[in-house]
């Protein structure tokens, strides 16, 4: 931005109220690091996962950041790549929320490895037929891009001819990245609640609802504790249909995807199971994710607030039941369909030691709960850390209009 | 029925002899390979379990797996590990039920190998699907993609383990159709076991070999793969299924 309109701002290091926010994600990630440790240490029989249900609540967390994560840059892309101005001040904010989710789940995804301790290996030993391995690079390259699109976005002097060319690199990549962590499931032939096409575009769809909910509830987090008064009326306006409809767009993907499993014969015990069973799943899918997390939310954002307050604090509930319908969606998902036995032979009774035929049980355990503390401390730390480093917060919405505000 | 065979008679004919040959079970003959030697893709490794010869109630290929591997349960059965688990099969129309052991299908188009990140899962040229521990890194990516659940997980220490199948904590684990045993010209203990039961329901041998017994009854009866629609080519076929 060569005649800059917009200025930003650090937060206040000195404030006793930084640092007890810096404090508190630092005990949180600590806690994640010791369950780690726990659990690394004594074996993964001490968290709640089996033979059975491998990826337990770890990997739900660690999927649904990393998937929210490429959503939380939509505010960025739609001031960069489709040029609407009122989001463009919060580019900055939006590149870094997305870095860090991105950095807390991956945080989850490996300290939740059998050996951690090996994680070089994902690059020397890298098999290029796994969806798995292609994603690390997806990762790796996201963080590449985004910090370069925000690179983009904060030397504007120097680096302004390479701002939209950054910035739909990093919309193309997460779009990419995000059809990735959909294929690990989407791909996968043994489960049958998985192995679908439609699974890379459902976690775009919910990434972008997911995402955008996450960013939403940063800003205002941060909106409350700066004092400053954003977002203006035109983005919150903005911010409130745009949710609304990208939560509607993912549960119309849920609905598509459980309808055409439903529809398949070979598919319709797993459905049955995960739609009307009588377990966990049926109320995380239907009351968690679809009421409170899908349709509560939407009648929230698009039915019209009386006040600009309303509508803040309206867009802020919505925003945090998006994101617990948004995990409850994901434990559904990740656990509910391995909780369902593999189908070895279709339409036969099956029974064994190995808990063949029969309905998985798995209940998180303390390690696991204190893990996923970890991972969202991971995510406070990091936004706190470079909000407090360097000057991501756009001083107020009276300047977000700026054509030049990046 | 000698197992520790011939490799010092080899060593005696100065290699002359390229494959020695020994009758370890009912029918099997099988070649024992230098260490030297790479497993070569002209043999295909595979098991036929005559599932009519197999009662409900034996154990043994089960038993024999676990003390070969010093496999042991920590009472926990959802985390202890099973590489040979005995599945009863049940038609809900008939009422018809039969027992018999499942274990890594040994594919020719392993999920667990296309999925591994590290390249850790990987099948060998004579189609024994198998793990390198030291590059594992105990994603559990392959538990999740076999459709055969045929793999396992470390979820504890190990201790008594066998210096030629080492184990690790936090690492992916399956059957090998005891590779070591082959390697030295001997067959897997499952099999060496229901023979030694009297039932002779496990039946191994080189599938690609015209003239050797799995691959003749293979020819003469009707067979099946679990899941074959998966099109995964599993190396252990069942008769009477």
């Amino acid at each position: 931005m060569s005649t800059p309109s917009v200025t930003y701002h650090t937060i206040d290091g000195r404030n006793a109220g930084t640092w007890a926010v810096l404090i508190t994600f630092i005990l949180m990630t600590a806690l994640g690091g010791l369950a780690a440790m726990y659990t690394e240490h004594n074996g993964h029989w001490v968290t709640g996962m089996t033979n059975h249900v491998v990826w337990g609540l770890p990997i739900v967390i660690a999927i649904f950041l990393i998937v929210s994560s490429t959503g939380c840059l939509n505010v960025a892309s739609i001031g960069s790549v489709f040029g609407k101005q009122p989001y463009k001040p919060f580019g900055r904010l939006a590149g870094v929320t997305a870095l860090a989710v991105q950095a807390g789940g991956l945080a989850i995804l490996v300290l939740d490895l059998g050996r951690s301790d090996r994680i070089i290996t994902f690059v020397t030993n890298l098999n290029p037929t796994s969806i798995f391995s292609l994603n690390v690079f997806l990762y790796s390259g996201f963080f590449i891009f985004v910090a370069f699109y925000l690179w983009t976005m904060m030397d504007g002097q120097r680096m302004d001819h390479l701002y939209r060319p950054a910035a739909l690199l990093a919309f193309t990549w997460r779009l990419i990245l995000t059809t990735g962590s959909g294929s690990i499931f989407g791909f996968m032939v043994s489960r049958s609640a998985y192995h679908s096409t439609l699974v890379a575009p459902l976690f775009i769809a919910l990434s972008m609802s997911f995402g955008l909910a996450m960013y939403v509830l940063v800003m205002l987090w941060l909106n409350a504790s700066t004092g400053r008064k954003y977002p203006s009326p035109e983005l919150l306006r903005r911010l409130r249909i745009l949710l609304g409809i990208l939560v509607g767009v993912s549960l119309y993907f849920v609905v598509i995807h459980h309808l055409t499993n439903y529809y398949t014969a070979e598919r319709r015990d797993v459905e049955k199971f995960l739609l009307f069973g009588d377990n966990v799943y049926v109320p995380l899918l239907w009351i968690g994710f679809g009421l409170i997390g899908s349709v509560i939310p939407m009648l929230m954002v698009l039915l019209p607030a009386r006040t600009v307050g309303g509508a803040k604090l309206s867009l802020g509930v919505a925003s945090a039941l998006v994101v617990f319908g948004g995990q409850c969606f994901m434990y559904e998902f990740v656990v509910g369909g391995q909780a369902f036995p593999v189908e070895l032979f279709p339409g036969k009774i099956v029974s064994s030691t190995f808990g063949d035929g029969v309905i998985a049980h798995y209940t998180p355990s303390i390690p696991e709960w204190l893990l996923v503390i970890g991972g969202y401390g991971v995510v406070g730390l990091i936004i706190t850390v470079v909000i407090w480093a360097l000057p991501m917060l756009p001083s107020s919405f009276a300047q977000e209009t700026s054509d030049t505000a990046h | 029925m000698s197992e520790s065979f011939e490799v010092s008679r080899r060593a005696l004919l100065g290699g002359a002899v390229a494959f020695t040959a020994a009758t370890l079970a009912p029918g099997v003959v099988l070649y024992a390979r230098s260490s030297d030697e790479p497993a070569t893709g002209a043999v295909r490794w595979g098991l036929l379990i005559d599932v009519n010869q197999c009662k409900g109630d034996c154990n043994a290929c089960v038993e024999a797996c676990n003390t070969e591997f010093g496999l042991v349960s920590h009472g926990r059965p959802d985390t202890d590990p099973q590489w040979v688990r005995k599945v009863t099969v049940t038609d809900p129309e008939t009422g018809v039920s039969q027992s018999f052991p499942v274990m890594c299908q040994h594919c020719a188009h392993p999920p667990c190998a296309d999925v591994c990140p590290t390249g850790a899962s990987f099948r060998r040229a004579d189609g024994i699907v198998l793990i390198n521990r030291h590059i594992c890194v105990g994603c559990r990516y392959c538990e999740m993609a076999c459709p055969y659940k045929a793999r396992n997980f470390v979820h504890e220490n190990v201790t008594d383990q066998k210096p030629y199948a080492p184990r690790g904590k936090g690492t992916s684990e399956a059957c090998t159709m005891c590779v070591h045993r082959i390697d030295e010209g001997r067959i897997p203990a499952c099999v060496e076991a229901c023979a030694a039961s009297g039932r002779a329901a496990m039946l191994f041998g080189d599938l690609n070999d015209p003239n050797s017994d799995i691959a003749k009854r293979v020819a003469a009866v009707n067979s099946a793969q679990i899941r074959a629609d998966l099109r995964t080519d599993p190396g252990v076929r069942y008769q009477g299924l």
